[in-house]
């Protein structure tokens, strides 16, 4: 996958330049976290009980923020007149580089905290990695959402441990939610060329460096919760070249209907 | 002769936290520097949390508070480094917070109604994205704490 394929096709089909690789780099982030976000979203007035609701509408509001930054650094760094919004609000799902993990449904509590587990954990580890960027405005925005992220982490390994070493079925749910998502583990990790330019350049890690304590940040937090580390090698890749799941589309439907439907709406 | 800037920075302390009124946005280290242009002043703040829904509404609060200072152009600048941290945070803000009711931050939060310590974490994310919610174990007064970060 060519980083031109990965955005080729431009509103009328024209085709759009190569992306600088260091735009295509924070843009990838930025969508991490404006899907993430979005999910968090989904949760608002479902949540199990109030304070429940409460925190997911805080850690999505986390996400936005991060992803908000991101998309504002990314515009500045495209310089070509778009927007922070323009990026998050006018480009279609084969545009968004965003992981795989992140655009998988909320499904039940337990399938949402085993995504933010995993989601949070690689988190953690990156924005660590990030805060060293030689990227200024990067390392700035990473440093910031390490604090955030540790508590997320904190706040998703609290509820798997409770739910894995819980009731019977609480326990069940759990152990299918992180074999349900666990074919998504692996792409975090996996480099492309976008990926291997940053790290040349020291704006951000090799991603596989990051996988052995991603791996025993789980494990630990699977074993306390009583639950198997799955050992299905079936891996799902394909987000970080626009390549998504059914579900990335009906995500995006819903965060960009009023701002296509309303161009340049305002308060 | 009062200086543009000087008369910015007077301005400027009766801006607060739109979420925690008692404290003023250079209480909470909101407020990094204001320095004199050209043409005006320019004012750099920066985000608590990332995701901080204040910032709007404190940025139309600096405009409207200089608006009538006589400081011509405003420009303001929001800088995501060096990250905020509840250390930037005075004893004069800290002092303002427990008597508003909100926990300070540190390591050892204590009930801002008794003062008795160690209270039962009800959750890490309260109403704004910098607090969490406690209890006390001695009077059991539901309050929030602003999280250590």
């Amino acid at each position: 996958m060519t980083e031109s394929a990965i955005f080729s096709g431009g509103p009328q089909g024209m085709p759009i330049p190569t992306p600088d690789p260091h735009f295509a780099y924070v843009l990838r982030h930025a969508d991490d976290n404006l899907v993430a976000a979005q999910r968090y979203g989904e949760w608002i007035s479902y949540g199990p009980e109030l304070e429940e609701d409460i925190a997911l509408g805080n850690i999505g509001l986390d996400h936005l923020g991060q992803a908000r930054s991101l998309l504002a650094h990314a515009a500045s760094l495209e310089g070509r007149g778009r927007t922070e919004n323009d990026l998050a609000m006018m480009r279609d799902e084969r545009d968004f580089t965003n992981l795989l993990l992140i655009e998988q449904p909320n499904g039940d509590f337990a399938h949402t905290m085993a995504r933010a587990l995993f989601f949070d954990a690689y988190q953690v580890g990156l924005w660590q990695a990030l805060s060293d960027s030689t990227d200024a405005t990067l390392a700035g925005i990473a440093a910031k959402a390490l604090k955030e992220a540790r508590y997320h982490l904190r706040h998703s390994s609290g509820w798997l441990v409770r739910l894995g070493d819980g009731t019977e079925e609480s326990h069940e749910r759990s152990q299918r939610a992180v074999d349900a998502l666990w074919p998504y583990t692996s792409e975090p990790f996996q480099p492309d060329a976008v990926d291997l330019a940053a790290a040349e350049a020291g704006l951000g890690p090799d991603p596989s460096s990051l996988e052995s304590e991603w791996r025993s940040r789980v494990s630990a937090v699977l074993g306390e919760a009583t639950l198997d580390v799955p050992t299905d090698p079936y891996r799902r890749h394909g987000g970080r070249s626009g390549f998504h799941s059914e579900h990335l589309g009906h995500l995006l439907t819903e965060l960009q209907w009023v701002a296509r439907r309303y161009p340049g709406l305002k308060w | 002769m009062v200086s543009r800037l000087e008369r910015a920075r007077q301005a400027l302390t009766s801006v607060v936290d739109p979420e925690i009124p008692a404290l003023s946005i250079e209480d909470m280290g909101i407020l990094r520097a204001t320095t004199e242009t050209a043409t005006g002043v320019k004012v750099t703040i920066t985000p608590t949390y990332s995701g901080c829904p204040a910032m709007g509404q404190i940025e139309s609060d600096i405009r409207s508070a200089l608006a009538t200072a006589d400081v011509g152009e405003v420009e303001i600048e929001t800088v995501y480094s060096p990250a905020w941290t509840t250390d930037w945070m005075n004893e004069e803000a800290r002092r303002k917070l427990e008597a508003s009711g909100i926990a300070p931050p540190t390591s050892n939060p204590r009930c801002p109604r008794c003062l008795a310590t160690e209270p039962r974490t009800v959750s890490e994310f309260g109403s704004t994205a910098c607090k969490a919610l406690l209890v006390c174990s001695a009077c059991g007064e539901p309050f929030h704490y602003f999280k250590e970060i």
